[in-house]
């Protein structure tokens, strides 16, 4: 028997580590011959920790929200009594989340142990990149890549192919060929996934990218932040090493390439890959003009291709089951499969890999299961600070490249924050300016002045001091940003103001003209009242920190509006729902 | 705290305390585009960048202070002052600020009665707010950095950020005792 425990980080943080503890002592309490291992995430993150039994068959059952305390039954009743535990097992509606899936760039995650290179090549791991180091030609690969029509999983969904040959027919001494992984967009952690879950893929994939574009050594910039991630990287890199798939003579070739981590120090800006290039030289992360492209002059001068996390992650499995096989899946223009993180006022949190094509609805309701508490579906925001958010009307839309471009949203890096009738449109984006007036690296004076403005007109919006104009001032200020901004962060950086402009310019007036914040999230525009459903049982009244709730036992309370700093305790502790927020 | 040191001066205290670093600085100093993963080792050393640390890395590199100094500020990981024990990272993330990342923060504050980027006086918190800590699905979320590790704490509420903070302390001022 062996049993398999979900260890990303977020598995460790809703207490895997605890879990498997605890299973360590009953197995050896009882003396159990069982084999005790780690896997990444499965992408089923409300549901972790996570706990994957396998019987001797090879059957295996899926336990999910396993505390330490529902261990020792698992112990005593599974691996003991051979009778799974029905009651703790997955529920037949959430393996729809997975069964709905169709996981390429996933395929390993949460399948097998990302420490030991040798489950990675028990499923044919290492295979692609032998295939291409001792029997392809450069050409042959760029082909493949090119036929299987992956693009940029990173953002701006660049062609991989053409990036590739650009940097295989610039000269240079040496040419490097760069992972980001500086998965900078708040809201997507797929790279992570991938990152912990199944390192060697992405080392394979930059083992035949290095190959395709002649690259001379490979880096990934990966965030400081994911402490664990750089760690299996390194483990990961060392086994390659000992294989000799990386370093001298890899695949017996006579080839050498080898692969090194840079951490990142946290900045947004460093995923523009000028920028990227500047930290990688232990520079400030400041963007420059193109061109020149990095691949002509990129890391040290020299002709450098970088691509994202989950793009290399993809190159095995194309080369592997061939470019047409990638093709198939998808639209005309946007092929293959694209991994969205579903958060925010999501039922079920996680990661879905879906064909791109896919209406929004299909991965917010198919495989999300909707909204948390059944509220109403507002908006969906994809594509971080650079993109936008698509409104509830439009979620029909299929999620390709072109698709979502027309609604002024981006695919981006896949991160889709699920909104519902609680959250205010104009909020959501002074969130995102406050979030690239901090990143701005300050060298154009568009993004660096620009977005400081607009953000103090949203502060303004969202304090109750808009004034008549404010939206066509944002409306302007935005076209100029786009127009003058010299790298992406700054021409994307008004997209979330123009779309929730463009699909909530009612919000936007109530708040300005109305005083009125229609989600009742903006501190400054609510207040909050006792109705008569309440019960005189004073706990509001203690709660209350300025001591602005009056009233006798048994009676109704009433809230001082002078005195009431809208803290929002007297809700929260009201058992009788009888504290309104208006 | 009889090793602090005045941060002004570079008393032979404050040459010992440097030492730490030399290895570092042997390593990389001399391999050009490798300034910022001397100021993250020496940040792993030291908790953050005192003007001495970058004063000894400008002398070993050769780069100017003043620009080692707009590196260091630059990146959202270097701090400039010294950190509690247990570093407080809440996520400010998209999906976090959704689910109420405002609150956790205001949580923190009122225990603690510290805001972002300050420590408290008995030098046991920090408090950081961070970008993005990449467990989106747990939001809101808040990442605690000790010597004992790090330890990430999901689906958080007020009244649990308090009850983790408060278990926090009790376990340093029993162990203080002990």
């Amino acid at each position: 028997m062996k049993i398999m425990i979900g260890q990303g980080s977020c598995g460790i943080a809703t207490g895997a580590k605890k879990t498997q503890a605890a299973f360590e002592k009953e197995i050896a309490d009882r003396n159990l011959n069982v084999e005790l291992d780690c896997t990444g995430c499965v992408g089923t993150c409300y549901l972790e920790p996570i706990v994957d039994v396998y019987s001797d068959d090879g059957a295996m059952t899926r336990y999910v929200r396993v505390q330490p305390d529902r261990v020792k039954r698992i112990v005593e009743e599974h691996l003991v009594g051979g009778h799974p535990v029905e009651e703790y097992a997955i529920s037949e509606e959430d393996r729809q989340f997975l069964d709905k899936q169709q996981r390429i760039v996933l395929r390993h995650c949460g399948q097998i142990n990302p420490e030991k290179i040798e489950e990675y090549l028990a499923v044919g791991g290492y295979e692609a990149a032998k295939k291409v180091i001792l029997s392809m030609t450069q050409d042959e690969v760029i082909e493949e890549i090119k036929i299987s029509g992956l693009r940029g999983r990173g953002g701006a969904g660049f062609p991989t192919w053409f990036k590739w040959n650009a940097a295989k027919g610039n000269p240079g001494k040496n040419k490097y060929i760069v992972c980001n992984a500086d998965e900078g967009d708040p809201g997507a952690f797929m790279d992570r996934s991938v990152l912990e879950g199944d390192p060697h893929s992405v080392l394979e994939g930059m083992i035949i990218g290095g190959f395709a574009m002649g690259a001379t050594e490979g880096i990934i910039y990966c965030r400081a932040e994911y402490p664990l991630a750089i760690r299996r990287l390194e483990i990961a890199m060392e086994q390659a090493r000992e294989k000799g798939f990386l370093g001298e003579n890899i695949f017996g070739s006579g080839r050498n390439f080898d692969i090194r981590i840079k951490a990142g120090a946290g900045a947004f800006v460093c995923g523009e890959e000028t920028a990227l290039i500047a930290s990688l030289e232990g520079e400030r992360g400041m963007p420059r003009l193109k061109p020149p492209f990095p691949a002509a002059k990129g890391y040290w001068q020299e002709p450098t291709n970088i691509n994202n996390v989950e793009t290399f992650a993809n190159v095995p499995w194309i080369i592997q089951n061939g470019g047409a096989a990638f093709g198939a899946m998808g639209t005309e223009q946007s092929k293959g499969t694209k991994v969205f993180a579903l958060a925010g006022k999501i039922k079920k949190g996680g990661l879905a890999e879906v064909p791109m094509g896919l209406p929004l609805n299909d991965v917010i309701y198919g495989i999300g299961g909707g909204i948390k508490q059944d509220r109403r579906f507002k908006a969906v925001q994809m594509g971080g600070p650079s993109g936008g958010c698509i409104p509830a009307e439009l979620a029909d839309t299929p999620v390709t490249y072109e698709d979502i471009n027309k609604t002024g949203a981006i695919v981006g890096s896949g991160g889709m924050i699920v909104m519902d009738e609680d959250t205010c449109m104009v909020d959501m984006a002074r969130y995102f300016l406050d979030f690239t007036r901090k990143e701005s690296c300050g060298k154009c004076n568009y993004c660096r002045i620009g977005t400081k403005r607009m953000l103090e007109i949203l502060e303004r919006i969202t304090q109750g001091e808009g004034r008549d104009g404010d939206i066509e001032l944002l409306e302007e200020l935005a076209a100029k940003i786009k127009d003058g901004a010299m790298c992406g962060l700054g021409q994307t950086a008004p997209n979330p103001v123009l779309t929730t402009i463009r699909y909530f310019r009612n919000e936007y007036e109530d708040h300005i003209y109305r005083h009125k914040c229609t989600a009742r999230s903006c501190k400054a525009l609510i207040h909050y009242e006792i109705t008569d459903k309440c019960r005189g049982c004073t706990l509001c009244a203690k709660k209350c920190p300025v001591g602005a709730i009056s009233g006798e036992v048994k009676g109704q309370h009433v809230i001082d509006q002078t005195k009431c700093i809208k803290c929002g305790k007297c809700e929260e502790s009201c058992k009788f729902g009888a504290v309104e927020r208006k | 705290m009889n090793d602090k040191t005045c941060s002004g001066c570079s008393g032979s205290g404050e040459k010992d305390r440097l030492d730490a670093l030399e290895p570092v600085l042997e390593q990389y100093a001399k391999t050009p585009g490798s300034l910022i993963t001397i100021l993250q080792k020496a940040q792993e050393i030291y908790g953050y960048l005192s003007i001495d640390t970058m004063n000894r890395i400008s002398e070993a590199t050769g780069i100017r202070t003043a620009k080692i100094y707009g590196v260091a500020t630059f990146y959202a990981q270097f701090r400039l002052q010294p950190i509690g024990k247990y570093l407080i990272m809440v996520c400010k993330g998209t999906a976090c600020h959704v689910n109420g990342a405002d609150m956790i923060e205001e949580a923190v504050s009122e225990y603690l009665g510290i805001r972002d980027g300050e420590t408290t006086e008995d030098g046991l918190f920090t408090l950081n707010n961070v970008a993005c800590l990449g467990c989106c699905s747990l939001a809101p979320v808040m990442m605690i950095r000790s010597a004992e590790g790090d330890e990430t704490y999901g689906n958080l509420t007020k009244d649990k950020v308090v009850q983790i903070l408060s278990e926090i302390r009790e376990r340093k001022q029993g162990g203080a005792e002990a």
